[in-house]
């Protein structure tokens, strides 16, 4: 069957296998090789991506189900793909600024996750709200404390964190 | 991770669904937001030869006041639920308990309709519905007709609904005082309940309160020994000790007949002290 | 001013962050076919018969493949009459083994093909408990005669608790876990040029490239290995795979790419799990504290072949008597075979589970004699004037200061308002005139490990380019541990180049001849004291070369390091750029300005630290929460704090999650309960909270840079902190001890034993 989507902008379509999955869609239809697959339980949101502007797992979706969506992934965060420090999406600045991962497997579909859950914020996000909306991203390399300082920094970059600011690289240091 | 192969249909309507769910048979599968079936599917544990996407029916997405209650079409989402303005001032447990569902991710795809027509005794929903003595319209080529919640989970993933019919709407009264309990022991955040349990404020019931239980048996469990004993103005603490009387729990690795039964004690306890604080 | 010490940001980071990183699945390769493996669905059988005609005739199928198509030797080396055949040989030993292996021109191709295949298995007795393949009762190898695939000595000096006390023994049960690197495995192989080259998800190329020479017949030059980025491997990816074998092999025998990339779901019963020890501690000593014998007994579960899960204990042995200064300790073990997948090296590699059962043996001991456990350990632990250090098992200690950490985590965590604030929660609330259902539980661990345990140095090679560029290559393949950064920054340190100037390659057996890979937290140590003696080397020739140009003597030649130019002492206006002399190397002797070096192994390195872990346990419903964690680790010199951090962060986590969470578990007939992320309690960030970190540093004598290895120190101080906290929570009511994890069943089971005065309580005998 057909299937068209926006992918970081750019249309995307090919005649796929119903059976196809949003994953595989982006990965080997679309090339883009930045959104992972961890598991296939819909537990570890490697493959997070934003479907209309919202955290989805792509490996629990149908390519079908996306047809004619609007798809971001990680290759999309930052303007133009800049890949230099200086340019990135606040969240994947954050991310490397508080050295919020390690293998970097997870890395794309959590920052995703924490671009959606700082885009829906309606409340400040506090260290434990931050914690509760990660609860479908699993990491084994960091032990979250860096993604969470990183998120924290994101958010308040955004203007949804609550509480103090930390002083850089102080965070819960004794 | 890859499932069997199937077809693929998309409605793009409610009628269109329902006469692709007359064609097909028992062999097409409903999908809405996927977010039960498809890791079935990828398992390979479901096979279904069919699949009709419900997907694109905004007309099932809605929430609406209806004066006395509350209508909420089966294809709203988890996350729309949460945060509808309408479902958190008169039933602000189902915004909660919609809002703690897995992850976001799942809340954003997985619907009120799909979690029930699933009919998974440990989901949280099922449970909610039950304990507000929710109305759920089913629609039919035959046409609609409507079943109470207390009828709908007739075993382990089996309900009422017939192969060819379509979950369409939940109907919920709006209480009065809309104080509720929620308690769900998981070992993790994105778990499934081991034990959970909801009690919600009711103005029809003589105790008060609707008490349902989540992963208590084969289908949700409402706890009509709680409520009766609340009726009687029995003390909470001693209500909830009937907690697992229209129980049957099983067990599995995350607990024991006897440990789920302590449980439901416990939880009941402790979402009736905040349903009625 | 040196850049050693200091929080420098990874340089890896940016292309992780906007186009992923390239993990072996990610590969291009033009016409690669697919291999799907059908696995065995039963614990232990015979197979009867494999009908693989539909499967074959199915579209998309290439070829399908059996233990008969591919004759090659089993693997493995501790126990020759327990090697693993690539494809299961007449016999299956665990769920999850393979049978059969489809080429297929799609995933999709060869999952359906998959299906069509139809094994007829006599299904065997199978035996899953430890304990219980010890008897023998059920053998998996029967020409062997018995399931133990090794063992170190028996114990049973009659003298070891003599003139105790107290004497206190209790069975530790250090359970099977998962090891869970976010990327599963994977493969992909190709003939080019003659010669197979092999795409490895590993920590070790170079062991990749040996094993794969060994197992098919090659010699090493005809095999190229690339590991491209690693997505985690914790141990688990340090050893090459039966499924890496058959994908070379088939690349080899097809001539086309062939690749592999597992699902989670056979991941969970395909990478090898860890830890999975029954332990038997006995402690003795004196009333006043003083522990004076201590004795550890080992079942270790090698899953179904005796290899490498089989070793494990040797390490367990060499760190059984931890930071204490006992007279008496003593250790045996016994390594048995039984139907379920095999255990390998996990993040520490029966280190932890030596620090597990010294540290819940000290508690016991101290709840015995009535003292609090923190005092207990500061009596015992090996003074800081002690070192190096020899224990009573053998094992000699570089170098250490045990009490400073040990009393800077208890100031960190605030021990004594702690354990006030745990005794006012004791008391029952005086409106109910009940016991708050929240309790506190306070546990500590000071433990000490080994690094770089496996002897064996590491190469290193500095290169400076014309362009002023600087090319490190090194032996250590990372995998999310930050080597480009640190070995820039040693490099940076050294030659006084800037940061974004240095490249680090890695990973390409063509391109770095030799090399010892990533684990044991061997590599900066041994990798990183490589790179700083090869950049040492490079600055000790540029030195030379800049005098010939100067027409100076080499002595009097001087490194601006603030500049990266050379002059002579006292006339800083005619330098010379490292571009200039990369360039001049060229010119003049035709070889480039470089250094390869073998930093020869020193001996292993003990880096040590106290964890403190504050848990809080609903009494009513048995749920741990980790309320706090404060981690104070010393492994000797920090070259990055950054990076260091990030290692005790994740090693807390996943040692936290052995203590709260995770367990891999069978039936009895040998069928794995938790074989996805969806009934694995993988721990998520929703169930930890931030943790405190602190050093110490007392260096090393056994390199330069007075370093010691920090990869697995988390994963070792954690969870016997985290462990006897849950134990201290539970100990006024009556539980003396509960196995891991602490899931809200087993804490609600434990408490349900003791108030029904039948719970595993510590058998301490006043001696």
């Amino acid at each position: 069957m057909r299937v068209e989507m926006r992918i970081n902008g750019s249309p995307v379509s090919a005649d796929v296998e119903p059976r196809l999955l949003l994953v595989q869609f982006i990965r080997d239809v679309a090339g883009l090789k930045g959104t992972n697959i961890g598991c296939d339980t819909t537990s570890c949101g490697a493959c997070t991506v934003l479907l209309d502007g919202r955290s989805v797992k792509s490996c629990t979706l149908l390519a079908a189900q996306a047809d004619g969506a609007s798809v971001t992934t990680i290759e999309g965060l930052a303007p133009d793909g800049a890949s230099d420090p200086a340019s990135l999406h606040p969240v994947q600045r954050a991310f490397h600024e508080h050295h919020g991962l390690q293998c970097g497997y997870c890395t794309p579909g959590m920052v995703m996750a924490v671009t959606s859950l700082i885009a829906e914020a309606e409340e400040p996000l506090d260290e434990a709200a931050v914690r509760e909306g990660l609860e479908g991203n699993l990491c084994r390399c960091t032990g979250y404390h860096n993604i969470v300082e990183a998120a924290l920094a994101a958010a308040r970059e955004a203007g949804v964190a609550a509480g103090p600011v930390a002083a850089e690289g102080e965070g819960a240091r004794p | 991770m890859i499932p069997a192969a199937f077809d693929y249909e998309r409605a793009s309507s409610l009628e269109e669904a329902l006469s692709l769910l007359a064609e097909h048979g028992d062999e097409a599968k409903l999908l809405a937001g996927g977010h039960s079936l498809l890791p079935l599917m990828k398992l390979r544990l479901a096979t279904p030869s069919v699949l009709v996407d419900l997907g694109r029916l905004e007309e099932l997405a809605y929430v609406r006041d209806e004066g006395e209650r509350l209508a909420i079409g089966s294809l709203t989402t988890h996350h729309d639920l949460s945060r509808n303005a309408l479902v958190r001032r008169h039933l602000p447990v189902l915004a909660h308990v919609a809002g703690q569902i897995g992850d976001p991710q799942v809340r954003h795809r997985g619907t009120i309709g799909g979690s029930l027509a699933h009919g998974d005794a440990a989901s949280d929903l099922p449970a909610v519905v039950l304990a507000l003595g929710g109305t759920l319209v089913a629609e039919g080529r035959r046409g609609r007709r409507e079943i109470e919640a207390s009828e709908f989970h007739e075993g382990f993933l089996e309900t009422a609904l017939s192969f060819d019919e379509v979950l369409v709407e939940i109907r919920l009264r709006k209480p009065a005082h809309t104080g509720f309990g929620f308690e769900k022991l998981t070992k993790r955040a994105q778990d499934w309940a081991i034990v959970g349990a909801v009690a919600a404020r009711r103005d029809d019931l003589p105790g008060g309160v609707g008490v349902a239980l989540v992963n208590m048996a084969p289908v949700p469990v409402r706890a009509v020994s709680v409520e009766s004993a609340l009726a009687d103005g029995v003390p909470i603490a001693e209500a909830a000790q009937h907690a697992d009387a229209e129980a049957d729990p099983s067990a599995d690795i995350n607990a024991s007949v006897a440990y789920r039964r302590h449980l439901s004690h416990v939880l009941v306890r402790r979402a009736l002290e905040k349903a009625l604080s | 001013m040196s850049i050693l010490g200091n929080r420098v940001l990874r340089r890896e980071d940016p292309k992780f962050l906007t186009s992923g990183g390239t993990y072996v699945g990610d590969l291009e390769l033009d016409g690669a076919l697919y291999v799907t493996f059908v696995r065995s669905p039963l614990a232990h059988g015979r197979i009867e018969s494999v009908d693989l005609d539909q499967a074959r005739s199915a579209a998309g199928v290439v070829g399908v493949y059996t233990h008969a198509d591919l004759p090659y030797e089993p693997m493995g080396f501790v126990n020759p009459a327990m090697r693993r055949p690539l494809l299961a040989d007449g016999v299956v030993r665990f769920v999850g083994e393979p049978v059969v292996a489809i080429v297929a021109d799609s995933p999709a191709a060869g999952a359906d093909a998959a299906e069509l295949v139809v094994v007829d298995y006599d299904p065997l007795p199978a035996v899953v408990d430890p304990e219980r393949a010890l008897e023998g009762s059920t053998l998996l190898f029967e020409d062997v005669g018995t399931n133990v695939a090794f063992d170190l000595g028996s114990p049973g000096s009659p003298e070891t608790f003599e003139g105790c006390e107290v004497v206190v023994r209790q069975r530790i049960l250090n359970q099977r876990v998962a090891p869970c690197p976010l990327e599963t495995r994977a493969a992909a192989a190709e003939m080019a040029d003659g010669r197979l080259r092999f795409y490895a998800c590993t920590q070790a190329p170079h062991d990749v490239r040996s094993s794969l020479a060994r197992e098919l017949g090659l010699e090493e030059a005809a095999v190229h290995v690339v590991s491209p980025d690693v997505g985690g491997g914790f141990g688990a990816k340090g050893s090459i795979y039966p499924e890496d074998v058959v994908v070379a092999a088939l690349a080899m025998r097809l001539e086309r790419p062939v690749r592999w990339s597992e699902t989670r779901s056979e991941s969970m019963l395909g990478l090898g799990h860890g830890r999975a020890q029954v332990q038997y501690v006995t402690i003795g000593g004196r009333r006043d504290g003083t522990i004076t014998g201590y004795r550890l007994e080992v079942v270790q579960d090698s899953g179904a072949y005796g290899d490498i899960g089989a070793v494990l204990p040797v390490m367990t042995r060499q760190m059984a008597a931890g930071v204490y200064a006992i007279a008496r300790a003593e250790f045996s073990s016994r390594s048995v075979v039984t139907n379920t997948v095999p255990t390998v090296a996990y993040r520490g590699a029966g280190r932890p589970e030596a620090a597990a059962a010294i540290e819940r043996a000290v508690d016991c001991f101290a709840a015995e004699v009535g003292i609090d456990p923190a005092e207990v350990r500061r009596r015992n632990l090996v003074p800081a004037d002690a070192f190096p250090y020899t224990t009573a098992i053998g094992t000699e200690y570089d170098s250490g200061d045990y009490q400073k950490a040990f009393e800077l985590a208890l100031e960190v965590a605030g021990y004594e308002q702690l354990r006030a604030e745990q005794a006012r929660r004791r008391r029952p609330d005086p409106a109910t005139g009940r016991l708050p259902a929240l309790q506190l539980g306070i546990g500590i661990s000071s433990y000490v490990e080994i690094t770089a345990p496996v002897a064996g140095g590491e190469f290193g090679a500095v290169e400076v380019r014309p362009d002023g560029r600087v090319v490190v290559r090194t032996g250590s393949s990372p995998h999310g541990q930050g080597h480009v950064t640190a070995w820039s920054m040693l490099v940076a340190d050294a030659m006084g180049v800037a940061l974004e100037d240095i490249e680090v390659i890695h990973g390409d057996t063509d391109v770095v001849p030799r090399g010892g890979g990533t684990g044991g937290s061997r590599s900066l140590q041994l990798a990183g004291s490589a790179v700083d003696k090869a950049a040492g080397e490079v600055v000790d020739r540029a030195r030379f070369l800049a005098a010939e140009l100067f027409e100076a003597a080499p002595e009097d030649v001087v490194l601006d390091k603030t500049l990266g130019r050379f002059h002579v002492a006292g006339s800083p206006a005619v330098s010379r750029s490292w571009a200039e002399l990369g360039a001049a190397s060229l010119e003049r002797g035709g070889s480039p300005l470089m250094a390869e070096v073998d930093f020869d192994y020193p001996g292993a390195t003990f880096p040590f630290g106290t964890h403190v872990a504050l848990v809080e346990v609903d009494t009513e419903t048995g749920k741990v929460r980790l309320l706090r964690h404060v981690a104070v680790d010393d492994a000797g010199r920090i070259l990055n704090p950054l990076l260091a951090e990030g290692q005790v962060h994740g090693g807390t986590a996943q040692g936290a999650a052995q203590a709260l969470l995770e367990e891999f578990s069978y039936d009895a007939e040998g069928n794995p309960l938790t074989a996805n992320f969806a009934d694995y309690s993988f721990i998520s960030a929703a169930e930890l909270p931030s943790f405190e970190t602190a050093f110490t540093e007392t260096p090393t004598p056994r390199n330069r840079l007075g370093v010691k290895g920090i990869g697995e120190s988390g994963s070792i101080g954690s969870t016997p902190a985290v462990h006897n906290a849950v134990c201290d929570a539970l100990s006024h009511l009556g539980v003396r001890h509960l196995d891991m994890p602490a899931t809200p069943l087993r804490v609600y089971e434990a408490m349900a034993s003791a108030a029904a005065g039948t719970g595993s309580s510590t058998n301490g005998t006043g001696a």
